[in-house]
């Protein structure tokens, strides 16, 4: 890789800081950037580190909601007490979130940040109708994710966590990428406050809402509902291990499978 | 034997030595060689798959942090370097040889393939190496790209090679056409298949590294390398490229991690930096990327095939035919033409009596990595059009395909087997691991288990193959007449120390196989020595007179039976010194296991006895015998060796996602005598792992302008854990006849058996889709397609 | 350039490193700690798998610099002062779970983080799952899978010793 100045910040203002020049990179597990800078298709001029930050850490209970901390590595999440009780299919998916190297390392905050078409955590993020609290604002999932490798974040910008509204019903399900493991095609379904959401994965450039499928559970929760109904491949991710076609039907099956998932 | 020392001999599942080192972080791997003012290459490479060189500017890397130099191939053709040689030449049909086009070190005219190498920066760091090549510019004028064997072989098809028409290698062919043609006249029936055997890549765990050194006080050059066979690359690399002679060239394979084939070859990288290090007086490293690995490393496999098989009523073979296209990529490799050719059509029996056979086998070029030999190499593409063909023509001929194959086998005493395709095998029983694996996976019991899937909304689908291999590479003359340009023999040193503690100098070379253990158990057996105090010596060339190194799972048929002539080369001599020390006959002289004896009598002689009298010549008859107990031996095998057995393999599709997992992998090989259980299961283990890769997961792609689409690990599916199930694994054994140990090889026989038994599982699972092509590998967007009616799931 | 102090293996270091620097450069280019292998530039091979702070992570996907001030454990710190091996690494020689020792390193590190992961004990297919992070090309896990089946036994007192006789 390319070198560059490294810092380590103890609070999100001096991140922020660090952050307002355009070359600089903010890092939390690295588990994205750092093979990205390896492959020297990436110059930050900086590296933040954001791992000192007390105010991005921690999980817990804010009345209905399960507030998670940027900073939570995945494997936090998927052993948080609070989020198995409230939220079991989040807990689940942070359990299958790449190996257990990448849980031990990566963070919910970056995974939202950098929006992969094939991470888990936007679907989540989404279905769940979370909000994400930056240095700066709150923004709605839907606002929040904008396309592939994008989001509603300024460059100056940090999520400092991510709020779950405690659903009534939760589940997911993917298929990988036979060599990646990332997202092949994943769907999230939930119920929250009586309202469905559904969201996909993997299958497109980003997450998005399959609004078929909502109206259906919405009238009928149940796999049957789903079964039946076809996404769309125009638009959808082709490559040499899954066509749009390919990826269109393991929507109809993903999204069956997480609503038995759910119960 | 002592009662309280567990026998170490031949039968014995000896734990490891070399574990130890392994498992505390001491192997000692090239890349783990630091020098004294040691410098870092950086390779420039090619991201073009066939563009023509108009220049190479350097002028940007003069004055960059720690740059010494950039050398160019420019700069190599200025020191006269010769070409990467082939070893093998394949005459083609006609009798003339195959185009042989030369291979530059650094390309300087063309870019034959994406990773060709174009440059190598030099400097103090490896990250400042790859800093200066960044900053070189090359100006090249792309070219089409003939990108797969179909575009190679279209009409005006771009040439790889200029002069090489219709980038066709060589145009080959075995078996008597006439014969065949007669036969096929009288067939009841023709059963006909189009197989593709999909291209792999190797990658094996560590990539590969090169260390150079030059001693201007002596001349002497270093290499480590990332080797299987060292003695081979100071020959080809001394003689062909740098003109480096044997005296001056010391080569290191230390422990090397994982080969596979892929680290035969004598590559590019080996030779710059032997040069380099000559040309700037200080040693030079280069250490592969797994994206370099990629592109670089010799790939496997990628023939297309039309194979006919013609039967008579009783489903009697008739004869077979097949035609070949196999992809050399852009040079020849080491071994490339004998791969498709003497290691391919020659195994086209199997393990069946097929009166006659005409194979033909076109080698093309194209704008792709070399192909060379990769875990198997032919066989497991021969096995894989056979034992498919063979269960295609059961369901079209309504036999059962396991009688189908009884009716054909050669029979166990119709030994030693002359085949219509060169080879004459020399022992098998494949009835018996036919039964013994039938019975082993329960084959008679698996329709309930179809129907218990069925219940649970699953595919489930059983297959098998019974295969044969022809291994222990390889009898000299015969290679020789073939076209090989080496010798294909295997050399042992017994050195017996003084105390009677054993040092073992052996041209074979481990990379995995766990020699140090099973050579180490060959002189604990016939020597008596605790297992202990034998150290086997592997992989210098400075410390092993010579070798041929390890491949063709031939270093136990070949190097294994050099170490047993040298070992009766040692007795011999113990029993001469033992009668002076008995005072009788040395035709009264036993040995065993440590201890010689006038026979019929009680006086013994210890081997410690005779190697303290042989190294203290006191009492010693010193004018007939020399002192010293050492000796070295050269042991050419008189045939190939024959394993084979019989694979089954259980699979289950989830029909929603086309996923097939395995669930049951059976395997009966007869890989000769066993001499270390454990072991064996272990390589014949990760052999099924390989071939169950290929067959569900392992693809190499290129599109069409040469750019390599499976170029990563995160889209080159590389087997799991948790893609495979457990494997059971046993061994029916037949001799090797001709060897002293009975020995066949385990190496390959895992990979060479299981891809047809997966897919043939596989196909039996679809079978109310009614499959007939299915080539590899069985991909979840594949086998949706099949069940989604036979539409391609895979983007192009 | 930064400045890391880091415990590797007991032993306290410090070292000067580029903010590039990786962490397993550090520990086989600096402190020469070789046992730790790179088998991959896309942090999937898992040959490079150390613990920092008891868990494991790959050193080739993380900086030296975050690792300041941390525990960091390699393979060549598993086995006691007296040479004793680890039951991790005492049942991968038993239960012939490696064959050319490159990936065996990273292999075993991330076996001892699954085993401590799971007090309760691992079924085969946890065992399968939780090697995600880590390829072998040789053994086609089938040993791998049963040696840390073993060595977990052993690591929560189920069982006495690594010896195949016990089973």
């Amino acid at each position: 890789m390319y070198d560059f100045q490294y810092h380590k910040p103890a609070s999100v203002a001096d991140a922020v800081k660090l952050l307002a020049d355009p070359d600089a990179k903010a890092i939390s597990g690295g588990q994205t950037l750092i093979p990205a800078l390896k492959h020297r298709l990436n110059r930050p001029t900086a590296v933040v580190d954001l791992s000192g930050i007390a105010e991005m850490k921690g999980i817990r209970r804010e009345g209905n909601a399960i507030v998670i901390g940027a900073l939570s590595r995945h494997d936090d999440v998927a052993g948080s007490a609070e989020v198995k009780a409230a939220i079991p299919a989040l807990a689940d998916m942070a359990a299958h979130i790449g190996d257990t190297q990448v849980r031990n390392r990566g963070t919910m905050g970056g995974s939202i940040s950098n929006n992969d078409p094939a991470a888990d955590y936007p679907a989540a993020v989404v279905a769940l109708n979370a909000t994400v609290i930056t240095s700066k604002r709150r923004i709605t999932a839907d606002e929040f994710f904008q396309g592939m490798f994008t989001t509603a974040l300024e460059p100056d910008e940090l999520v400092i966590a991510i709020s779950f509204p405690v659903p009534e019903k939760a589940g997911y399900a993917k298929m990988r990428n036979p060599a990646s493991r990332y997202v092949m095609a994943g769907v999230f379904v939930a119920k929250t406050g009586g309202e469905v959401r559904v969201a996909v994965n993997g299958a497109a450039p980003c997450v998005f809402r399959q609004g078929e499928m909502e109206a259906a559970l919405g009238a009928n929760w149940s796999a049957e509902a789903v079964g039946g109904i076809k996404q769309d491949a125009t638009d959808l991710n082709g490559d040499i291990h899954g066509s749009a076609e390919y990826r269109a039907h393991l929507v109809t099956v993903m999204a069956k499978r997480a609503v038995a998932a759910a119960g | 034997m002592n009662d309280v020392v567990p026998f170490e001999g031949i039968g014995a599942s000896v734990r490891r030595k070399e574990d130890f080192r392994f498992l505390r972080g001491r192997g000692a791997y090239t890349a783990d060689f630091n020098r004294q003012g040691q410098l870092h290459a950086w390779i420039l490479r090619s991201p073009h798959a066939h563009a023509r060189i108009r220049s190479v500017d350097v002028a940007a890397t003069t004055g960059m942090p720690g740059v010494v130099t950039v050398f160019t191939g420019a700069d190599m053709a200025k020191d006269n370097l010769g070409g990467l040689p082939c070893g093998w030449q394949i005459h083609n049909k006609d009798g003339s040889p195959m185009a042989e086009p030369p291979h530059a070190v650094i390309a300087h005219d063309k870019v034959r393939h994406v990773g060709d190498p174009v440059a190598v920066a030099i400097a103090a760091t490896r990250d400042q190496a790859r800093d200066a090549a960044e900053a070189i510019v090359v100006d090249y004028d792309v070219l089409p790209a003939a990108a797969t064997l179909e575009a190679a072989l279209k009409p005006g098809a771009p040439e790889v090679h200029g002069g090489v028409a219709g980038n066709l290698c060589y145009d080959w062919h075995i078996g008597d056409k006439t014969v065949l043609d007669a036969a096929f006249a009288k067939a009841h029936k023709i059963v006909s298949l189009d197989l593709v055997n999909n291209r792999l890549i190797p990658n094996a765990m560590e990539p590969r590294a090169a260390l150079g050194e030059y001693d201007p006080t002596t001349g002497d050059y270093t290499l480590h390398t990332t080797s299987q066979n060292p003695h081979v690359i100071r020959l080809l690399m001394g003689a062909n490229v740098l003109h480096i002679p044997e005296s001056k060239l010391r080569v290191v394979a230390p422990d090397v991690g994982g080969g596979f084939g892929s680290k035969i070859y004598h590559y590019a990288e080996e030779a710059i930096v032997t040069w380099s290090a000559g040309k700037l007086g200080r040693p030079v490293k280069w250490t592969a990327d797994r994206t370099e690995s990629f592109m670089s490393d010799a790939h496997g496999r990628d023939h297309v095939s039309k194979a006919d098989l013609a039967l008579d009523a009783n489903g009697t073979i008739l004869g077979l035919k097949v035609h070949t296209y196999a992809n050399m990529g852009a040079y020849l490799s080491t071994f490339a033409p004998c791969v498709p050719t003497y290691l391919y059509a020659t195994l086209l029996a199997g393990t069946y009596i097929t009166p006659v056979i005409y194979a033909e086998v076109k080698a093309v070029f194209t704008n792709t990595v070399p192909v060379d030999a990769y875990r198997g190499a032919g066989r497991p593409e021969a096995t894989f059009l056979l034992e498919r063909l063979m269960d295609v023509a059961a369901l079209e001929s309504g036999i059962d395909r396991v009688e189908l194959r009884r009716r054909n086998f050669i029979q166990p005493d119709q030994f030693p087997y002359q085949t219509p395709v060169a080879l004459q095998y020399d022992s098998g029983n494949y009835q018996a691991t036919l039964d013994q694996a039938l019975a082993a996976a329960d084959w008679a019991g698996f329709e309930s288990r179809r129907a218990e899937a069925a219940k649970r909304g699953k595919l489930r689908g059983i297959g098998c193959s019974t295969y044969l291999e022809a291994c222990g590479i390889a009898p000299s003359a015969v290679v020789g007449s073939l076209g090989a340009r080496a010798g294909l023999y295997e050399v042992g040193t017994i050195r017996v120390h003084p105390t009677g503690s054993v040092t073992v100098l052996t041209g074979a070379h481990s990379h995995g196989q766990g020699h140090e253990t099973t050579f180490a158990q060959l002189v604990a057996d016939k020597l008596g020595v605790p297992v202990a105090q034998v150290d086997i010596v592997h992989g210098d060339t400075a410390k092993v007179p010579f070798g041929m190194g390890t491949y063709g799972s031939r270093s136990l048929a070949v190097g294994g039976s050099a170490m047993m002539k040298a070992m009766d080369k040692v007795i011999a001599k113990g029993k001469r010194i033992a009668a002076h020390l008995m005072e009788a006959s040395v035709d009264d002289i036993e040995f065993e296991r440590g201890t010689f004896r006038v026979a019929g009598t009680d006086k013994t002689k210890a081997l410690v006895d005779i190697s303290v009298a042989a190294y203290v010549p006191h009492n010693y008859p010193i004018d007939e015998i020399e002192p010293g107990l050492e000796e070295t031996a050269f042991y050419d095998p008189k045939n190939f060796t024959y394993p084979g057995g019989c694979h089954i393999a259980e699979v289950e599709i989830d029909p929603e996602t086309g996923k097939v997992s395995m669930v049951n992998f059976t395997a009966v090989d007869d890989v000769g005598r066993v001499i270390n259980p454990m072991i064996v299961e272990g390589q014949v283990q990760g052999g099924i792992a390989q071939g169950i890769g290929q067959a569900l997961l392992e693809t190499c792609v290129y599109d069409a302008d040469g750019q390599l689409l499976s170029g990563s690990m995160m889209d080159y599916t590389m087997p799991r854990a948790d893609d495979l199930a457990p494997v059971s694994v046993a061994t029916h054994t037949t001799l090797c006849t001709h060897n002293p140990l009975g020995v066949k090889g385990c190496g390959e026989v895992g990979a060479i058996g299981s891809p047809p038994a997966v897919i043939n599982a596989v196909v039996d699972a679809l079978r109310d889709f009614k499959v007939r092509t299915l080539d590899m590998p069985a991909t979840p967007a594949k086998i949706w397609g099949i069940i989604n009616g036979g539409r391609a799931m895979a983007a192009e | 350039m930064p400045q890391v102090t880091l415990t590797v293996n007991g032993q306290t270091h410090t070292a000067e490193v580029e903010g590039r620097t990786l962490l397993v450069e550090l520990l086989r280019e600096t402190l020469r700690l070789t046992g730790t292998h790179v088998g991959c530039d896309t942090s999937q091979c898992g040959a490079c798998v150390v613990h920092i702070d008891g868990e494991s992570v790959k050193a080739c996907t993380t900086l030296a610099v975050m690792a300041n001030g941390s525990n960091v454990t390699t393979i060549e710190g598993l086995a006691a002062a007296d040479g004793t091996l680890h039951p991790m690494q005492e049942a991968f020689r038993e239960y012939h779970a490696l064959q050319c020792g490159f990936c065996t390193p990273g292999m075993v590190m991330s076996a001892i983080d699954l085993v401590k992961k799971h007090p309760d004990g691992l079924t085969e297919q946890q065992i399968r799952e939780g090697l995600e992070g880590n390829l072998c090309r040789c053994t086609g896990y089938h040993n791998i899978v049963k040696a840390i089946a073993a060595a977990a036994e052993v690591m929560h007192g189920k069982r006495a010793e690594i010896a195949r006789a016990a089973e």
